[in-house]
C-alpha cells in the first residue's frame, strides 16, 4: 500500500480521443490511474468506459492524445506491447481455449520449451504461481468443465504469469452469480494488496462502490470526474453518469390486478433439464417474480412452461384448460411467450434487420399463401419501435450494430408483437443502459395493466421486488416459497434463499 | 459514415464490379467478344452451373454446404439418358429434376437425423450417388440421339436458348422466394441464429431439408439441360461442378457462416468465372495460365468483399 503516494501513476492518459467510422467514442479523456489501486470505470452503455479500457490494453488505438505507462510514453501500443510492459486485459468474453487444461491455458504462448519441444512443467509452474497469488485451481482440469468464475481466475493467473502489473477487467461480472462476484472482488483486493493495479470496467454501481478505491465516471465519451470512491454514493454516481442531477429511476407504480382470475396455472412441473417441482400461478394483470440464484433452474422452468424443453411430469393450464403437448409454435399461437435471457445467443438473429426479427415467431399472421405481407409487417413493427423508443428508428436497421438496450427492446418487442396473454421475461434488463431499463420496466408494468399475466425472472432481486405483485423463491428446480415483495427486502430474500439451499444440502447428506 | 457506405457497397457489388471490369477489358482486347452471339453462348454454356449455384445459395444462407450436387448431376444425367433410351425421351427429361429432388431430400434427412455437419454428410452421399450412377450406366456412355430428347438443350425461344430462359426464370423465382416468402425469411433465420429460430417456433430441420431438396432439384434440372445438349449420359458428368457452384456463391459475397446472401450475386459469380474462361478462348491465350488467373480473380473478389466487412 506504500505505492499509493508514488508520484508516477501506473497509467496516465492525456486528451485521449477515439473515433469509430467518424463517430467519436472518446473525447479528450485525461485520467491518472495510480499504482496499487482498484480503479473503477463507470458509465452508461456507449459512454466509452470499455473503449477506454481497451485503449489502455492496446486493443483500440487512440486517434488523438497520448498515454504514459509507469511514466514512459506508450508508443506503437498493441496487445503484445502492452503485455510486454506489464498491462494485461481481461475481456468480457473470456479468451480461453476450452479444450486445454487450466495450466496449458495459463501458459499459452509462454510455454516452457526447448527448440519448440514442450516440456511438461506447466503444472508445477502453475502450482508455484498459485502459492504466491493465493488462487487454487486444479492445473489438470479441462477449462470447458469449469464455471465462469473459475475461468476468470484462469484469466487472472494468465496475467500474473506474464507478471502483469496492471490488469484491465472489462465487465467481468456480467455473467456471474452473486457469490461468484464476491469471489472476484476478493481476487481484486488480493491483487491490489500485492501492489498491482486493477482497472474495473463495469456498469454495476454496487460492485464499483463495494470494491474500488477510486472511480472515473464517463458520459457520452467524455470524462465527467475522477475521485475517491469513499466520497461517492449510488445517487452521486448515477447523477454523474446521467448528467443533470437525475437520480436512479424508481420502479413504475405497482397497479394491483383488477380481478383474481388465474391465467397461467403450473402444477408439479418437471423436466430433464433440471426442473424438479415447479408449482405457480399467475393471474390476469399480475406480475409474478421468480427469484433464485444462478443455476437454480429459473430459466429451465420458463423453458418447460412454453415447451422449449419437454416436460417429464406436471401440468400447465391456460385459463383453466390444460395445455398439453406444448411446443413453441403452439405456445406463440395461444399467446404464451418467453423472452429468453441471452439476446445474442437465443434471442435475435443478428443478420436479420429489426423487421425480420420482430415478426419471426408470427410469420403465419404476417403472410398470405406463404408470401410476406410487407405493408402489414412494416406498420406493426413501426408501432413497436415507437412504443419502445428504439433508437435508431429504422425498421430495416441492422440490429447487430444496436446498443444492448436497443437490442433488448427489439427482443421484447418481438415477443409482444401479438399482445400475448402470458409473457415470461427472463432477465429483461441484463446488460442494458439506465434509459432502456426504465423503458423496459414501464413496458412490463403496462403489459400487466393491459391484462397480460407476467412471469418475471431476474437475478437482480431488487428488480423483482420493485416490479412484482407476488414472487416465488426457486432452489434446484423447485418453487420452495412464496413471498410478498412489498414486505421483503434484498437481504431478507437472499438469506431465505441460502437457508433453503442449506436445508436441501442437509436433507441430501446421509 | 461515408467509409461505411463504400465498404457495404463493395461487399454487395464486388462481384458485379469485377464482371464489368472484365467485360470492358475483354471488349477492348477483342472485337469478337462483345457480340450478342458470344454473350448468349456464354450464358447458354453456363446455365446449368448458374442453376446449381442459385439453389446452392439457399443451402449456404441456411448455414449448410452441399458437396454432392456434382454427383446428383451425374445421377440425373445417367438416369435421364437411360430412361430416354429405354422408356421415353420426354419422361427422361422430366424425371431428372425429380430424381435430384429425391436425392437432395435424402441429404437433408441424413444431415438432420444423424445431426452431422452437412460438409461431411454430403461427401459421403456424393460417393454413394456417384457409385449408383456408375452401376446404372455400367460404366459406359449412354448416347441418346433423338430430337425428342435434344430439343431442351439445343433449341431456342425468341432467339435465346431454352437453357438461358430456364436459368433466368429459376433465379428470379428463387430470388422472390428468398425475399418475399415466409420460407425465405426462415432460411435467413436458420443460418443467422439457429437457436433463436428454434425458440421462435421454427422447425429448423424442415427448413434445412428443404434447402438441400432444392439444391438436388436444381442439380437434376441442370443435368437434364446438359445431357440433352450433348445427347450423352455418363457417370463422370458434373465432376467438380459442386466446387464451381460453391465458388460462385462465395464470389457473390454470400457468407459461408450463413444468414447473408443473394441469388443474383451467385449468378454474377458464375458469369465472372465464365468470362475468364471465355477471355482465354477468344484471346487465344495460353491455357496453362487459366487456373492461375481464375484463382487470382477469385482471390481479388474475396479480398474486396472482406475489405467491406472489416470495421
Amino acid at each position: 500500500m506504500d505505492s499509493d503516494t508514488s508520484p508516477v501513476p501506473a497509467i496516465r492518459t492525456t486528451n485521449v480521443g477515439v473515433t469509430f467510422g467518424g463517430v467519436p467514442a472518446l473525447r479528450e479523456v485525461s485520467v491518472d490511474i495510480h499504482r496499487g489501486e482498484i480503479h473503477g470505470l463507470i458509465g452508461e452503455n456507449g459512454a466509452g468506459k470499455s473503449t477506454l479500457g481497451k485503449v489502455i490494453g492496446g486493443y483500440h488505438a487512440a486517434t488523438s492524445g497520448g498515454m504514459e505507462v509507469f511514466g514512459e510514453p506508450a508508443l506503437a501500443w498493441d496487445p503484445p506491447a502492452a503485455l510486454a510492459r506489464g498491462v494485461a486485459m481481461m475481456h468480457q468474453e473470456l479468451q480461453l481455449v476450452p479444450a486445454l487444461t487450466v495450466a496449458q491455458n495459463v501458459f499459452l504462448g509462454i510455454e516452457d520449451q526447448n527448440w519448440g519441444m514442450l516440456r511438461p512443467t506447466e503444472a508445477d509452474r502453475l502450482r508455484r504461481l498459485m502459492e504466491t497469488s493465493g488462487f487454487s485451481l486444479d492445473p489438470h482440469a479441462v477449462v470447458a468443465d469449469l464455471s465462469i468464475a473459475d475461468q476468470q481466475k484462469i484469466e487472472i493467473l494468465r496475467a500474473l504469469a506474464r507478471d502483469a502489473r496492471v490488469i484491465v477487467m472489462d465487465e467481468p461480472t456480467s455473467s456471474l452469480s452473486k457469490d461468484e462476484v464476491t469471489q472476484l472482488h476478493q481476487s481484486m483486493q488480493a491483487l491490489r494488496d500485492e501492489g498491482r493495479t486493477v482497472i474495473y470496467v463495469s456498469h454495476f454501481l454496487e460492485d464499483i462502490l463495494a470494491v474500488t478505491d477510486r472511480v472515473t465516471v464517463l458520459r457520452d465519451g467524455e470524462h465527467v470526474k475522477t475521485g475517491p470512491t469513499s466520497q461517492e454514493t449510488k445517487a452521486s454516481l448515477v447523477s454523474a453518469m446521467l448528467g443533470g442531477g437525475k437520480t436512479e429511476t424508481p420502479f413504475p407504480q405497482k397497479r394491483p390486478p383488477s380481478d383474481s382470475e388465474i391465467v397461467l396455472d403450473v402444477a408439479g412441473l418437471q423436466s430433464d433439464a433440471g426442473v424438479r417441482n415447479a408449482t405457480l400461478t399467475v393471474g390476469r394483470g399480475e406480475i409474478v417474480g421468480l427469484i433464485g440464484l444462478v443455476g437454480s433452474g429459473r430459466s429451465e422452468i420458463a423453458r418447460a412452461i412454453v415447451g422449449a424443453d419437454p416436460a417429464s411430469a406436471g401440468t400447465v393450464s391456460l385459463n383453466g384448460t390444460p395445455y398439453e403437448n406444448r411446443s413453441l409454435a403452439v405456445s406463440t399461437e395461444r399467446g404464451i411467450v418467453m423472452v429468453p435471457e441471452d439476446r445474442r445467443k437465443h434471442g435475435l438473429v443478428m443478420t436479420l434487420p429489426v423487421r425480420g426479427n420482430m415478426t419471426l415467431p408470427h410469420l403465419t399472421h404476417f403472410s398470405a399463401g406463404g408470401l410476406i405481407r410487407r405493408r402489414l409487417e412494416r406498420a406493426r413493427v413501426t408501432e413497436l419501435i415507437d412504443y419502445f423508443r428504439v433508437r435508431p428508428t429504422a425498421i430495416d436497421g441492422d440490429v447487430s450494430t444496436f446498443s444492448g438496450g436497443n437490442q433488448q427492446k427489439v427482443l421484447i418487442g418481438k415477443w409482444l408483437l401479438e399482445n400475448p396473454q402470458v409473457v415470461i421475461l427472463d432477465e429483461p434488463s441484463r446488460g442494458v443502459d439506465v434509459g432502456a431499463r426504465e423503458r423496459i420496466h414501464e413496458a412490463i408494468a403496462e403489459m400487466a395493466a393491459g391484462g397480460a399475466a407476467v412471469l418475471l425472472i431476474s437475478s437482480e432481486i431488487e428488480e423483482v421486488l420493485g416490479l412484482a405483485h407476488r414472487a416465488y423463491l426457486v432452489d434446484k428446480g423447485v418453487t420452495v416459497e412464496e413471498i410478498d415483495p412489498n414486505q421483503s427486502d434484498e437481504a431478507g430474500v437472499l438469506s431465505a434463499l441460502f437457508a433453503h439451499q442449506a436445508s436441501a444440502e442437509i436433507k441430501k447428506a446421509p | 459514415m461515408n467509409q461505411f457506405a463504400i465498404a457495404r457497397f463493395l461487399q454487395s457489388y464486388a462481384v458485379l464490379i469485377m464482371v464489368v471490369v472484365l467485360i470492358v477489358v475483354l471488349s477492348t482486347m477483342s472485337d469478337s467478344f462483345l457480340t450478342v452471339r458470344n454473350l448468349l453462348n456464354i450464358l447458354n454454356q453456363n446455365a446449368p452451373l448458374a442453376i446449381m449455384a442459385s439453389a446452392m445459395t439457399l443451402v449456404i444462407i441456411a448455414g449448410g454446404f452441399d458437396l454432392s450436387v456434382g454427383a446428383i448431376f451425374a445421377m440425373g444425367a445417367v438416369c435421364s439418358a437411360w430412361i430416354a433410351l429405354h422408356v421415353n425421351p420426354f419422361l427422361g427429361l422430366a424425371l431428372a429434376p425429380l430424381i435430384g429432388l429425391g436425392l437432395g431430400t435424402v441429404n437433408g434427412l441424413v444431415i438432420t437425423m444423424l445431426r452431422v455437419h452437412s460438409f461431411l454428410a454430403t461427401i459421403a452421399t456424393s460417393l454413394i450417388f456417384k457409385g449408383i450412377a456408375i452401376v446404372i450406366s455400367d460404366g459406359r456412355l449412354i448416347p441418346v440421339r433423338m430430337a425428342e430428347f435434344t430439343w431442351l438443350g439445343r433449341e431456342k425461344i425468341a432467339g435465346v436458348f431454352n437453357a438461358v430462359w430456364i436459368m433466368l426464370i429459376f433465379a428470379v423465382i428463387l430470388t422472390f422466394v428468398l425475399n418475399r416468402t415466409t420460407f425465405g425469411r426462415k432460411v435467413f433465420s436458420v443460418g443467422g441464429n439457429e437457436e433463436a429460430a428454434i425458440l421462435s417456433g421454427i422447425r429448423t430441420d424442415r427448413i434445412k431439408i428443404a434447402t438441400f431438396a432444392l439444391a438436388g432439384f436444381a442439380a437434376g434440372l441442370a443435368s437434364a439441360i446438359a445431357v440433352s445438349r450433348v445427347s450423352l449420359g455418363q457417370a463422370s458428368a458434373g465432376t467438380g461442378m459442386e466446387l464451381q457452384a460453391i465458388a460462385a456463391v462465395i464470389l457473390g459475397g454470400t457468407s459461408i457462416y450463413g444468414g447473408v446472401g443473394a441469388v443474383w450475386r451467385s449468378v454474377a459469380g458464375v458469369l465472372l468465372l465464365a468470362l475468364i474462361n471465355n477471355g482465354f478462348n477468344i484471346l487465344n491465350a495460353d491455357p496453362f495460365y487459366r487456373d492461375l488467373t481464375t484463382g487470382l480473380v477469385i482471390l481479388a473478389a474475396i479480398g474486396i468483399s472482406a475489405g467491406g466487412k472489416r470495421r
